[in-house]
Formats: C-alpha cells, structure tokens, sequence
C-alpha cells in the first residue's frame, strides 16, 4: 500500500505540473533570454536557466505535459486496438482468427521498440505525433497478449457458461463479462506501459526524433545539456530528475495497484 | 633492524633521485615526436581532387599533396611546388618554374608532365573536380621542358594564382591515380601509412621531401564527431589537439585549464541564413528585408557560439581588406521587420520551413532565429536534418523556406551569380559584376567592383548575414605551430613540434 501512495504522490506532482503549465508557468519557457543564459538555481529561478536563458522550471513543466501527453495517447492506441484482438483472439481460441491475430502480434513484438520507433519518425519526420504512433503500435501486442491470457482463463468460468446458455453471443460475452474481469490487469500493465512511454518519449526526443523545438521536452533537454554537463550541472540534473521520478512513481503505483487488485493479496489483508 | 631500515630508506632515495633524473634528460634529448589531432568529420575518401567534401583537405592538404601554389597561415598565396612565375604582358599566360628534385611518394619524379596531366585532369569535361570553375579559363597547359610549365588563359584571371593554391587544385601523379582514393600518393612532407575508417587515419614524415623537413615524426588524424566525446577526449589527453572543436561552449573551461592552449581563429565560414529566394513570399524583398531586420545578430553569437564569432552584413569574411562593413544595413529592429511585414501584405505574419543541418551553430541558431521571427510574427516550423537528408532536400532539391549553413569556402561571393545556386537568386546585374570581376586585374579596381557586390546583395537582402564562424583549436599547452586561423580547409601540421 505504501508503493501504491509513494507512486500515486509522486505521478500526481507531475500530472498537477502539466495541467498547471496549461494556465500558469513561472516564465514563458518558448521566448529567450540570452543574457541571463546558465544561471544557476535563483529565487527568480528556482531550477536555473539553460544555454538559452530560458526557465528551466517552466520547461519541466510544458515537458510534463509533452511527455504525459505522448504517452498517455500512446497507451490509448494500445489499448484501443491492443484490447479487442485480445477479446476475439480468445473468444475464438484456436481458430485461424486468433493464429492469425497472435502470430501478428508476435511480429511487431519481435522487433526491438524504440528501433522501429527510431526508422518510422525518420522515415515519416521527426515530431511528437509521428512518436506518438510509433510507440503506440508497440503497445498493441502488449495488451493484446495480456487480454487474451486473462481472457481465456475466464471462458472456462461457470458465470461465462450460463450467459452461453442463455444465448449470448460471443461479442457480447466479452463486453459484458470478460472485460471488467481483465480490467484490473488492464490498470496494472497501463500504469507500466505509461512508464515506458515516457521513457520512449525522453529517448527519442534526445535523439532529435520526439517533439520538436520549441516545444518544451525532457529528453531534448538532456541532449542540450550534455556539452554543459561539467560546469552547468543544474541544466541535465532536473530534467534527468523529472524523469527517474515520473517513471519511478508510475512504476510504484503498478506495483502497488497489482497488489492491490490481486484476489489472494486482497483475501490475506482481510 | 633500525639501522637497516634507515640504509634501505637512503638507498631508497637514491634510486628514487636518479630515476627522476633519467627521466628528466630524457625528457631533453628526445622531444615528443608524434601527435595525435582530432577532428570532427571524417573524409569520405582520399582524393582532394574529386570530391567537395572539405575533410579531405582537412587531413591532406599540405601534409600528403601539394598544388604549384600553397596557402600560408594567414591566407596569403606563397610558391609551392613552382618555386616562381612569369606573367606575360597581356596576362594570359603563366610560365611556371617548377622546383627541382621533388618527388613523389612513390619515388618517382614530379615533372612538368605530372603538372600537366593534374591540370588537365582536373578541366576535363568528365572531371570530378568540385571546383571546376578554378579550372575553367585554362585554354592550354604545355610542357616547355620537364621544369617549367606554360598555362595559357582565356582572358587574364586576377585570381589564377589564388586558385592554384586551392586543395582541389594539388598536383598528382598518373601512374598513382587509380588509387588515389584509398593510397593518396603526393609530394608533401608527410607521407600516407593507413587508414581504418571510422576511427583514424595515419601519417608518416617523408624523408626524402624537397622542403624544409616535418619536426613530427607520426601523425594520426582521428575523427570524433559528438560533441560530448570530443570534450571527454581532450581532457583526458587522449588526443593532443582537436581542431575546429564543436562545442564553443567548453572553452573556457580549456582556457581555464594551464595544460591547454585554446586557439580562436577565424574561417572562411560566413554563416548565413540562407533564404529560398524563388519561393513565395520570400520572392519579395521586402520580406527578406524584414527577415534581416527580425534577426538579433548578437543574440544568436551569444547564445549559439557562446560570444564566438564577428557579426557580418553581407557574404565576405572581415578579415578580408576589402571587406564592407553592412551591418547597418540589416540592424535589429523588430518593429521595422513588422512594418515591412504588413507592407508586403504580411500583417499577420506566415508560415515557413527552418531546415537545419546537424552542426551546433546551426541547431541552436535555428532555435533563436526561429524565436526571433515568432516575435514578428513569422512561424518557422524547425526540423533536424542528418547532412545527407540536408543535401539532398535543401542543396540540390531546393525544397526549403529557410535553412542555416555556414559557407566555408574562401572568397566564395561567386556563388550569388549563379542562378541555379540553391538559394536561387537571380540578378542579372549581379552577373555582369562578377563576370567583370573575373577579368579586372588591376587591385584598385577589384577592390571597387568587390565592394559594389557586397553592396549588392546586402542591398537585395538575398540572405540572412548572421556571423563568420570562428575556428576554434584546443592543444596540448606545449604543442606550437597549428594554424590559428583556417584560411582554407587544412590542417597544415609541416611546422608543428613538441616544445
């Protein structure tokens, strides 16, 4: 329970920083300031200014945003596409739908990721969309495994057999009854998935292949940083930061709401 | 037991001494020999005659080939492999006295002949040569006798000295050609030995050059082209020198640093911003007048090249004498660059593409120019480009609105009189300027018609004037004789040595 708080606290933080960059940010983090260019953590500026002049607090605040919104979507193509194959894989077990389906999925997992994502914005163009899609096909396999194992262990189930008998089709067994069932594993690997996004996001970005200037990103801000990094510490240390601590914090909260949705878990704290 | 402690102590000591002292005559006696210098990018091949690449000559010019003429370190023209020149009368035909005694790599003699065959080479139709309009107002080369050589021009040339002196210009031999790209063979001090690609290429002093021998005995060039690498290497001494470093940034902290010495030299580079000019609506020139005054030169010198770099007003490097100083001319005046905007028809402003190559001034220009024009009003949409993607989309495809690019070629103002030049700009009085120039020989006058061009085209606002870029060099604080300035893309290291 305490990972579940640690990791809700710390994503909560950064989702409040993001949606407060949409109203309010301590500088307007696109507009330069060359003169007051790498200076260290100030009152003006708590977190400093990079080579640019530009506050760094306000651009771990648009980069908050940037990186919750790339993965958050990006988990959303995942599920959205990723959940029904599961549900008609399953619901289908053994036929050619759900070779076909999984073997599908194998193909894309097969390839590493961030590659892949790596070849299709520099073939397509370097930009937050392009990387958004990217990641978001990855995710597809990912959830479509998971909803069909979870899935086909509750076909066998007596309360799936009576709604068989009653004459529901198999479309609507899985809406009905499948799905809640496989929700909570749904929750757990999305909060991870997320994680992961982030991380995707960071990594292409410092590549130059994420969102493009001057739209605030973390991974970008590393890439700025690196040449400074000997005399300039502050302008790698908070975006480095923001990001262990996002992907930290998503990653507690996975651990814990899987303990916290686990049936034997649950029966023992009882 | 005290005593023998003791007496191991004292011997101890001694040894300790002496040893120090070996060291120290060693030290005297034999001076380093060989160097290490490192370099951003590596040449794609080793042939300085046929490809445009300037890492070739970053690595061979001077040290492995050299031309009838050579630069100095400041730019000036200096007897090469022709130890002197008679001009005729009418300017047309140079008579070069060639040296004697030189030979190639390969033992063989360079000749008359071999002056000939390069020069032939080099304005043959099928030439590779990146430069062949250095080459274009030769009618003929003769060979007189197998020491003196006659070049007989179109039209008198002002500049045919200059350009002989060009990397693209070194003389080869025939038998060698074949495989020059892989085994460069050439008359200069330092002699090829290897080259694994990707990593370094090796030199070797050559015994048996004509000229004042190389102080170094090996060379290696080594090509480290990330930033964050190239700072690791030098201050780990992995490399004894890196010229043209990439990131301004850390030289101070070099400066600050007793074991280095930090050169701040200037290029041939002039940085521009360079404007699609047949694209709409930057066709306009009062668009391109308020591009120019929407840029804060000194803004992007800061923040991009870390204060390193002269403000220019139009396409000529300061240190040239008769440089013109326009800088007045497109001053920093956003409300000026408004004006003009809502003039043009542009009150609200407009969209365009910002294609920046992958060099830091470049990237993080981009970024503060791109700023700059929001502030006026204009959205320049940046993207990243690798410099093959970059010469492909923006050099030849001309699929650009803007891009930033620094032009190191020497005394390259030529290229506003070539209307297919990817920034497309087309004036027919430019033309006629350049083509004047070409056969003025006298120097007042030259001087004249190069102000008038300069003019010209800040005038015309063709492209954004940004900065001539500085050629920064960090070395090891003893070595001594690296060129300061780059007046032409070389590493010249003939007179470097160990202090």
């Amino acid at each position: 329970m305490r990972n579940l708080w640690l990791g809700g606290l710390l994503t909560a933080v950064f989702a409040g920083m993001a949606v407060l960059s949409f109203l309010w940010t301590p500088y307007d983090p696109t507009v330069l300031d060359i003169a007051n260019k790498i200076k260290a953590p100030t009152l003006a500026h708590p977190l400093g200014t990079d080579h640019f002049g530009r506050d760094i607090l306000s651009m771990i605040m648009v980069g908050a945003r940037t990186s919750i919104a790339v993965a958050l979507v990006a988990v959303g193509i995942g599920m959205a596409l990723g959940v029904p194959l599961g549900l008609m894989a399953a619901a289908r077990k053994g036929s050619l739908w759900d070779e076909v389906i999984m073997r599908g999925n194998d193909l894309v997992f097969a390839f590493p990721s961030l590659l892949i994502a790596i070849m299709i914005t520099a073939v397509f163009g370097a930009s937050a969309l392009n990387a958004i899609i990217a990641i978001g096909i990855f995710n597809i396999p990912v959830f479509a495994r998971l909803t069909r194992s979870g899935a086909l262990s509750l076909w066998s189930r007596e309360y799936v057999m009576a709604a068989r008998v009653a004459g529901k089709g198999a479309a609507r067994i899985s809406v009905e009854h499948i799905l809640p069932n496989v929700a909570n594993l749904l929750i757990v690997q999305g909060t991870i998935q997320f994680s992961l996004g982030i991380l995707a996001e960071a990594g292409l970005s410092y590549v130059g292949l994420g969102a493009q200037p001057p739209t605030a990103s973390w991974g970008r801000m590393l890439a700025d940083s690196q040449t400074m990094i000997s005399f300039a510490p502050h302008m790698a240390l908070f975006p480095g930061l923001a990001i262990l601590l996002t992907v930290l914090g998503l990653n507690l909260m996975g651990d814990g709401l899987r303990d916290l949705f686990d049936p034997k878990l649950r029966r023992a704290r009882s | 037991m005290t005593m023998d402690y003791q007496k191991a102590g004292r011997y101890f000591k001694l040894g300790l001494i002496s040893t120090a002292a070996l060291a120290a005559t060693a030290g005297i006696a034999l001076a380093k020999s060989d160097i290490v210098v490192a370099m951003q990018l590596e040449p794609p091949h080793l042939d300085p005659t046929s490809a445009a690449a300037g890492a070739i000559d970053s690595v061979l010019y001077s040290n492995v080939f050299e031309g009838l003429t050579r630069f100095g370190p400041d730019g000036s023209v200096n007897p090469g492999l022709a130890k002197g020149w008679e001009i005729s009368e009418d300017g047309k035909t140079y008579t070069f006295m060639l040296r004697e005694g030189v030979t190639f790599h390969d033992g063989s003699a360079m000749d008359a002949e071999d002056v000939k065959f390069s020069l032939d080479r080099a304005r043959a139709e099928d030439s590779a040569n990146a430069q062949k309009a250095l080459f274009e107002g030769i009618e003929s080369v003769e060979v007189v006798d197998p020491l003196t050589v006659k070049v007989t021009l179109a039209a008198p040339n002002g500049s045919f000295l200059f350009n002989m002196a060009w990397g693209d210009a070194v003389i080869v031999a025939p038998e060698t050609i074949a495989d020059i790209k892989t085994t460069p063979i050439g008359t200069g001090a330092f002699t090829f030995k290897n080259w694994v690609q990707g990593d370094k290429i090796d030199l070797e002093k050559n015994a048996a050059y004509w000229g004042t021998p190389a102080k170094l005995d090996k060379v290696s060039f080594k090509f480290i082209s990330d930033p964050t690498a190239a700072f690791a290497a030098v201050m780990a001494e992995d490399v004894d020198a890196f010229v043209g470093f990439p990131a301004p940034e850390n030289l101070p902290q070099f400066e600050a640093d007793p074991r280095f010495q930090v050169l701040v030299g200037s290029t041939e580079g002039e940085t521009i911003l360079s404007t699609n000019n047949k694209m709409p609506p930057f066709d306009n020139v009062k668009v391109r007048k308020a591009l120019a005054h929407a840029i804060d030169r000194q803004a992007i010198i800061d923040g991009a090249m870390f204060g390193y770099g002269t403000p220019i007003g139009t396409h000529f490097a300061p240190h040239n004498p008769d440089y013109v100083d326009l800088t007045a001319n497109s001053a920093y005046d956003p409300k000026m660059a408004k004006a003009l905007l809502a003039e043009a028809g542009y009150a609200d402003g407009f969209k365009t593409t910002l294609k920046l190559p992958p060099p830091s001034y470049a990237r993080r220009g981009g970024e503060i120019i791109a700023a700059q024009l929001r502030a006026v009003g204009i959205e320049a949409e940046i993207s990243n480009l690798e410099w093959a993607q970059w010469l492909e989309q923006v050099f030849r495809g001309k699929d650009y609105g803007l891009t930033i690019v620094s032009h190191t070629e020497p005394f390259d103002i030529g290229i506003y009189a070539r209307p297919d030049y990817y920034f497309q700009y087309d004036n027919p009085s430019f033309q006629q300027l350049m083509t004047d120039l070409g056969a003025e020989a006298d120097p007042a006058k030259r001087s004249a018609l190069l102000a008038t061009a300069q003019e010209t085209i800040s005038g015309d606002y063709v492209n954004g004037y940004l900065f001539q870029l500085a050629y920064p060099t960090v070395a090891n604080a003893k070595v001594q004789g690296l060129w300061k300035d780059a007046p032409t893309q070389a590493t010249d290291l003939t007179a470097v040595y160990w202090q």
